[in-house]
């Protein structure tokens, strides 16, 4: 069915394109599609990653319904697949067939570089102006090479969400803005016997975060961009975000046996210490508020004792203390799918959809005009912030590409694990580029 | 085809001398040779298109994406031969996956063979709430891969219920970082593997043991053999060829073991090669490090090891159980 009208509407396309051309002396090639919006009926198949019953799988749903409410002739198909399955096997596997999934999750970065490369996707640049510019420089991250490939629906930075109860207890006046602030807040919390920082270094990415950190701290913003683009990692700071990070885990400021502890989904994990009056603090995205909920035994407490800062600045040092590490959750349109692919991408990204997704307290709104649905003091806190930074730096693993991000996390790991260096992991960060 | 006597059950001692057949016995045997010959394509013709398609061709595309450098973006394009493989004896975690493997194989045949043993012969006596025991023992087994490691892995964390359990019982110098220590885990996880798959061996061989004819051990107590004679003289000669096709079974689980590992041991343990083994490791760089056609050349290491290793065993140990029946018909 949706290959039929798809081969229809490609011939329309061709055909209207042609008349053009002849007629009008050029035109913008989008602008027969354009009238052809909503003419036939079309199947859109939609892969996202709200995969666990919850309020953001059932909100997605009623923006689906509601879509096709205003434009009948739309149907929405969706298919809420486990975000690793998603982005690992399925997405790729599905992307390398004739039959894509017409609008998918997309997560920006060196992946989006390569299925740029690959023709894979379709360029939104012309028909989402409006969009990006409300919603600002956080588009950047479907960009490639100035060109918009997907747009975003969930933005937040990093930071350490914290245990106000225990930094009452243990003396510490306000949160940490500088590392040695952060280490004498450590101190402090080893006096009344909790564990300072929860670390999920069990799965990898928690512990590399904290690389990513104090790279961002340590490298310019310019030295960062460079990297992304052209996997260069030449530049001295890179092991300067190693050595700084060893002197820091030397301070042992996280739980014994970290390695092994899972990030968040169970008790055990550092959310389920965080959330469970264990822990002091824990470095993560914006996702947090509703993950540590999910481990918790008790909600309400909870709501009361967190609250969040950004990550420190490093006196003296080469990065921008303004600048953050975040990242996001956007949607991107296959090479060939219909026109209505792009309006319903529009209309997902839209303030009143946006604030709808705030509601649902399950992340972030990325558009301006939704603001309004976020309710929790410490995501409010995370919004100021994102609007204050300087610049914000993609997660680095996302932003190099699963190939090298995977094995500069796999050697940050070896840092904390104890039989790592700050040199091999720039070594096996420039050894993946490579392979 | 229809003079070959070993496909016709007339052929053999009764068969009447050649060249001196009745006309119409003939016509008659070579219609139930060719109904014969059909009925052989009838029948096996699906399990060999199911088994070409899942199983041939996939693994021809194995070897051939293990040649390149490639991504899962867009088709391979980038021929390097065999350097996949290279790369690969040369990662040292691939080689701790390799160690790895060859402590669970070793370590499954030590443990489980022994202690399969001695459960299935005390469960062959008759006593009161056998079927429960051998419900019981059997449980592990029937249980999925998944729920296994999930259970082990909150039972092991640290401080839990296996830490407190020793720490009752006094023994609490014994408490390790049981998935924390890079040194521990590996034998972590064979303890779990065994746990799970050691009530496997004792179904099979206590389904040899129900093999062996009751007249045998009658035999051996009226000749007055003890029950620990009986046990080694009559039952375990009995048992070998059970035991030698548990051994390869397990061998070959072994090998490809994967599920328990992959959700015990969590990812950071793996990646430092502690817990790592051949087909976690194919699955960490194959889909998550995105390498795919490096992922193949570890997936085709994998086959081939155990292929090897599946030959050797028929070759040296399975042989004399398995006559006949792959190797062909002696007389």
């Amino acid at each position: 069915m949706a290959m039929k009208h798809r081969a229809g509407a490609t011939l329309a396309l061709f055909l209207t394109t042609a008349l053009l051309v002849a007629g009008c002396n050029g035109g913008d090639d989008e602008a027969p599609a354009e009238n052809e919006l909503y003419k036939n009926p079309v199947t859109l198949t939609w892969w996202h990653n709200a995969s666990q019953d919850g309020p953001g799988k059932t909100y997605w749903e009623k923006v689906a319904k509601d879509f096709s409410a205003q434009h009948p002739t739309v149907t929405i198909q969706i298919e809420a697949i486990e975000t690793n399955q998603l982005q690992r096997t399925r997405l790729p596997a599905a992307l390398l067939t004739s039959d894509p999934p017409d609008i998918f999750q997309a997560w920006g970065g060196g992946e989006m570089r390569e299925q740029v490369e690959a023709d894979y996707l379709k360029d939104l640049t012309d028909q989402v102006k409006d969009e990006v510019a409300n919603i600002g420089s956080a588009t950047e991250i479907w960009q490639v090479n100035g060109k918009q490939y997907g747009m975003p629906y969930r933005m937040g930075i990093e930071g350490i969400w914290y245990n106000k109860d225990m930094f009452a207890k243990a003396g510490i006046a306000a949160p940490p803005t500088t590392f040695e602030e952060l280490n004498q807040a450590v101190t402090k919390l080893k006096a009344i016997n909790v564990i300072p920082i929860a670390l999920g270094a069990g799965d990898k990415w928690p512990a590399a975060h904290w690389w990513y950190n104090f790279a961002l701290r340590a490298c310019s913003v310019d030295t960062l961009k460079k990297a992304s683009v052209d996997l260069v990692f030449d530049d001295p700071c890179f092991v300067k975000a190693g050595q700084d990070l060893k002197s820091f885990i030397g301070t042992n400021p996280f739980q014994p046996n970290f390695i092994a502890t899972p990030g968040q989904n169970d008790p055990t994990s550092a959310n389920g210490l965080l959330a469970n009056g264990k822990a002091a603090m824990e470095l993560m995205g914006d996702w947090n508020r509703g993950t540590l909920e999910t481990v918790s035994a008790n909600p309400e407490a909870l709501k009361k004792f967190l609250g969040w800062f950004p990550v420190p600045a490093i006196t003296g040092s080469a990065g921008d203390p303004k600048a953050a590490l975040g990242g996001g959750d956007g949607f991107s349109c296959a090479k060939n799918a219909p026109a209505e692919c792009v309006e319903f991408l529009k209309y997902i990204v839209s303030p009143e959809v946006q604030k709808g997704y705030a509601e649902t307290g399950t992340g972030l709104p990325a558009a301006k005009g939704a603001e309004a649905g976020v309710a929790d003091p410490a995501l409010k806190s995370i919004l100021e912030a994102t609007s204050g930074a300087t610049y914000v730096q993609l997660w680095l693993d996302t932003a190099f590409g699963s190939t090298v991000g995977n094995a500069m996390n796999d050697a940050v790991v070896a840092i904390f694990a104890g039989n790592g260096t700050p040199e091999k992991v720039v070594e096996a960060m420039k050894a993946a580029a490579k392979k | 085809m229809t003079t070959n006597p070993t496909l016709s059950p007339a052929g053999g001692a009764s068969a009447p001398p050649a060249g001196l057949p009745p006309v119409r016995r003939r016509s008659s045997r070579a219609a139930e040779t060719r109904r014969k010959w059909y009925e052989i394509i009838g029948l096996t013709t699906p399990a060999i298109v199911v088994y070409v398609m899942f199983v041939l061709v996939p693994m021809g595309f194995a070897v051939y994406y293990s040649l390149f450098r490639w991504r899962g973006v867009g088709p391979p394009t980038d021929f390097v031969g065999y350097d996949n493989y290279v790369l690969a004896f040369q990662d040292p975690i691939f080689l701790d996956a390799l160690r790895n493997n060859a402590i669970i194989v070793f370590g499954s045949l030590l443990l489980q063979g022994p202690i399969a043993l001695a459960v299935a012969l005390l469960l062959n006596r008759r006593f009161r709430g056998r079927a429960a025991f051998r419900l019981l023992v059997f449980v592990p087994y029937v249980l999925a891969e998944v729920t296994v490691g999930i259970m082990w892995k909150l039972l092991l964390t640290g401080d839990g219920t296996v830490d407190a359990l020793l720490r009752q019982l006094g023994l609490g110098s014994f408490v390790q970082a049981w998935l924390a220590d890079l040194d521990v885990v590996i034998w972590t996880m064979l303890f779990v593997l065994t746990w799970k798959y050691v009530g496997f061996a004792i179904i099979l061989l206590l389904a040899g043991l129900s093999n062996v004819p009751p007249e045998l051990t009658e035999a051996a107590a009226i000749d007055g053999a003890s029950w620990w004679q009986t046990q080694r003289h009559v039952m375990l000669p009995l048992l070998g060829p059970t035991i030698r096709i548990w051994m390869f079974l397990s061998m070959i689980g072994s090998l490809q073991a994967f599920e328990v590992i992959w959700v015990t041991s969590v990812p950071a343990v793996r990646s430092l090669g502690a817990s790592a083994t051949m087909a976690t490791y194919m699955v960490d760089n194959g889909f998550f490090a995105r390498l795919w056609g490096y992922g193949n050349a570890v997936a085709v290491i994998l086959f081939a090891i155990s292929f090897v290793a599946a030959l050797l065993f028929q070759r040296f140990l399975l042989r004399r159980d398995i006559e006949g029946a792959v190797t062909g018909r002696r007389n």
